[in-house]
C-alpha cells in the first residue's frame, strides 16, 4: 500500500521516549504561572526574608542566618516541586485523560515515570541555579568537599523520590481539585511546622519528631550536607523510608483514569 | 509478519460487567482488514467498553478479545504502536499547545507523519498555539484524531470522532477517514449518528445493551432503502392494542412499531392501499392523525424496529441525523 497514511508503525526508542516526556512535562510545569510561584517565587521570598528576618528577631543559630536557611531553602525547594507540583499535575494528567491516552501510546508506564523523574531534576536543576545564586549573592558559604557534595546530592535524590512518592499517592487517589487543595495544604504545613528551613531545634520537643518527617529529614541532611560537610545517615534512612512506603502505596493504590 | 486475511479484530463472546450492570453481553464480532467497521448504538450501550477493551484498557472479564492476532493484554507493548487510539474526550494537557501535543504524540513513535501534513489536513493550522483548554469541542476532537495517526499506525479506534463538529469539520474528517482506508488503514469507529456510519462503513455493527442485534453493509441493513416507512402522528394517545389492530388491520409484510404515546412507525409496501388503510383504522379507532409522512428505510428505522427505541438521545447534543431522517 503506498499514500500519505500508508501503515508504517513502530515505537521511538525508549530513551526518546522518555527525553520527549520529560521535555513536555517539565515545558509545561515552568509555563504554569502556579507551579513557578511555588518553584522559584516562594523560596526565593523565603530566603530572603528569613536571612533579613532572623537578624532582626535575633533568633540563635549555629552558623551564620544565610548558611542556614539557604540549605533549608533547597529542601523546600525538593519538597515544592517534588511533591506539591508532581502531585497537582499527576492529580490533572488524571483528570483529563492524559494518563489514559499515554497508555495507548507506545510509553510504557514504567516510561512515563521515569519521564516525569527526570523532568523532576530538570526543575530542580533550574531551581538550584536561582536559589544558589541568589544565596552566593546574600553571602552564603557553604562547605564545599566530597562529603558535603555527596551528602546534599544523596539527600536530594532521597527527598525527591520520597515527596514523588507521596505526591503520586495523593494524586492517584482523590480527585484533581482535593489534590490541588491537599497538595498545597500539606506543603504549607510542612514548610512552617516541618522542619525544612528552619532546624529542627528550633522547635523544641517536637523537632524530635520533626526531624523524621520526611521534610525535616530533607531539611536536616541537607544542613548537615552544607553546614558541617556531613553524610547524616539517620535523615537518608528517614527519607529511604518515606520513598519505600510512599512507593509501595501508590502502587497498590494508583488509579490510572 | 501477519495473514492479511486474518481479521484485524476479533472479538468472541465478550462479557464485561460494571457491578451488577451487564455493559457488554456475550458480544461477538469481527473487523476486516483495511475496512471502516462503525459500532453504533445508542449511549450506553457498550460501545465504548468494547473499544476500550480492544485497546488493552481493561481486561476481559469472559470471552476473548484479538486485535492485530495479539492479545492486547498479554501482548500490550507489541500492539500499542501498531494502533492509534482517538479517545471519546480529553487526552492531552490542559495547558499544552495544540501543535506541541501533536508534536509530543509524534515523539513517541519511530516514523511518525509530518506533523504540519496533519495539521494542515484536519485544519488546525489556526490554532497551533492555542492551549488544548481554550479549543472548541470540535478542534479538541480533530487534535485527538491527529495524534491517534501520527504514528503511521495499520488501525485506528476511533470513539465518537465527530461528536460536537460543525458540519463542515465532520465532512472534512469523513473524508479523512476514507483516505485512511485507501492507503490501507483500519478503522474502527463508534458513533451514534446513522449518516455516518451509512456514509462511512463497509460494515455496521449495531450494538444495544450491551449485545450485537444486527450487522451487514449500509445497503444490506437497509435493504437498499427501497422498503419505504409510514410515520404516523396523532393528535391523542393511541389505544394499548393499537400495534397488535394495526398490523391486523395492515396484512403480512408490514410492521408497526410504536415511538411513542402519539407516533408510530409502519414499515412495508408504502402504497396508496395502505395509506388509505392507515386512515381508515384512525377512523376506526377514534384517533386524528396529525401527519401522515413516507420515507424510505434507513437505518434509523432499522434501529427502531430492533429495539423498539430511538439513537443518540444525548442530552443538550443535537443529532444532526434528525434532521431529515424521515422526511
Amino acid at each position: 500500500m503506498s499514500g500519505t497514511f500508508a501503515p508504517r508503525p513502530g515505537a521511538a526508542s525508549l530513551p526518546r521516549q522518555v527525553l520527549a516526556q520529560a521535555r513536555t512535562e517539565a515545558r509545561l510545569m515552568l509555563r504554569n504561572g502556579e507551579q513557578l510561584l511555588l518553584a522559584v517565587v516562594i523560596p526565593v521570598i523565603v530566603l530572603v526574608g528569613a536571612v533579613a528576618g532572623s537578624e532582626r528577631v535575633g533568633l540563635e543559630l549555629d552558623a551564620s542566618a544565610v548558611d542556614t536557611f539557604a540549605p533549608g531553602v533547597l529542601a523546600l525547594a525538593v519538597m515544592s516541586t517534588a511533591f506539591t507540583s508532581l502531585a497537582i499535575a499527576t492529580g490533572f494528567e488524571r483528570r483529563y485523560g492524559v494518563i489514559k491516552w499515554l497508555g495507548s501510546s507506545p510509553l510504557p508506564r514504567s516510561g512515563l515515570l521515569a519521564g516525569k523523574v527526570l523532568a523532576l531534576l530538570l526543575v530542580e536543576l533550574l531551581q538550584l541555579l536561582v536559589l544558589g545564586g541568589t544565596a552566593l549573592a546574600l553571602g552564603w558559604d557553604p562547605v564545599v568537599s566530597g562529603a558535603s557534595v555527596l551528602g546534599a546530592l544523596l539527600v536530594g535524590v532521597l527527598g525527591t523520590a520520597a515527596f514523588a512518592a507521596i505526591g503520586l499517592l495523593v494524586a492517584g487517589t482523590l480527585r484533581a481539585e482535593a489534590t490541588l487543595a491537599a497538595a498545597n495544604l500539606v506543603y504549607l504545613l510542612l514548610m512552617a511546622g516541618g522542619a525544612v528551613v528552619l532546624p529542627a531545634s528550633a522547635y523544641g520537643g517536637f523537632g524530635e519528631v520533626a526531624q523524621w518527617l520526611p521534610s525535616g529529614a530533607l531539611g536536616e541532611g541537607m544542613r548537615a550536607a552544607l553546614v558541617d560537610g556531613a553524610v547524616q545517615v539517620t535523615s537518608l534512612v528517614a527519607l529511604g523510608a518515606w520513598a519505600l512506603v510512599g512507593t509501595v502505596l501508590t502502587a497498590r493504590t494508583f488509579q490510572w483514569e | 509478519m501477519h495473514d492479511d486475511h486474518e481479521p484485524a479484530v476479533v472479538v468472541d463472546a465478550l462479557e464485561m460487567r460494571y457491578g451488577a450492570k451487564r455493559a457488554v453481553d456475550g458480544l461477538s464480532l469481527t473487523v476486516a482488514r483495511g475496512s471502516i467497521t462503525a459500532v453504533l448504538g445508542p449511549n450506553g450501550a457498550g460501545k465504548t467498553t468494547t473499544l476500550e477493551t480492544c485497546e488493552g484498557y481493561r481486561r476481559p472479564q469472559r470471552g476473548t478479545v484479538r486485535v492485530l492476532g495479539l492479545d492486547p493484554q498479554a501482548d500490550r507493548r507489541a500492539l500499542l504502536p501498531r494502533i492509534g487510539v482517538m479517545l471519546q474526550s480529553g487526552g492531552a494537557w490542559s495547558g499544552i499547545r495544540a501543535e506541541e501535543m501533536l508534536r509530543h504524540a509524534a515523539s513517541l513513535h519511530a516514523h511518525p507523519l509530518p506533523h504540519e501534513l496533519l495539521v494542515e489536513r484536519l485544519g488546525l493550522a489556526d490554532c497551533g498555539r492555542t492551549p488544548y483548554r481554550r479549543l472548541s469541542g470540535g478542534q479538541q476532537q480533530r487534535l485527538g484524531l491527529a495524534c491517534a495517526l501520527v504514528g503511521r499506525p495499520e488501525l485506528v479506534f476511533v470513539d465518537e470522532p465527530t461528536a460536537g463538529m460543525d458540519p463542515q469539520a465532520r465532512r472534512t474528517t469523513w473524508e479523512l477517514l476514507e483516505e485512511l482506508r485507501a492507503d490501507g488503514v483500519t478503522v474502527v469507529l463508534t458513533t451514534h449518528y446513522m449518516d455516518e456510519a451509512e456514509r462511512l462503513a463497509d460494515t455496521i455493527h449495531i450494538i444495544d445493551r450491551g449485545r450485537l442485534i444486527a450487522t451487514g453493509s449500509p445497503v444490506e441493513l437497509t435493504r437498499g432503502g427501497s422498503v419505504s416507512t409510514i410515520r404516523l402522528v396523532v393528535t391523542s394517545p393511541f389505544p394499548p392494542d393499537a400495534p397488535q389492530s394495526l398490523t391486523a388491520a395492515l396484512g403480512p409484510g408490514t410492521t408497526v412499531t410504536v415511538l411513542d404515546a402519539l407516533s408510530l412507525l409502519v414499515t412495508g409496501p408504502a402504497d396508496a392501499s395502505t395509506l388509505a388503510r392507515v386512515s381508515r383504522w384512525c377512523e376506526e379507532q377514534g384517533v386524528l392523525p396529525e401527519s401522515l409522512s413516507l420515507g424510505t428505510r434507513t437505518l434509523e428505522d432499522v434501529f427502531l424496529e430492533l429495539t423498539g427505541r430511538g439513537l443518540g438521545d444525548e442530552p443538550g447534543s443535537p443529532d444532526p441525523q434528525r434532521d431529515g431522517a424521515l422526511a
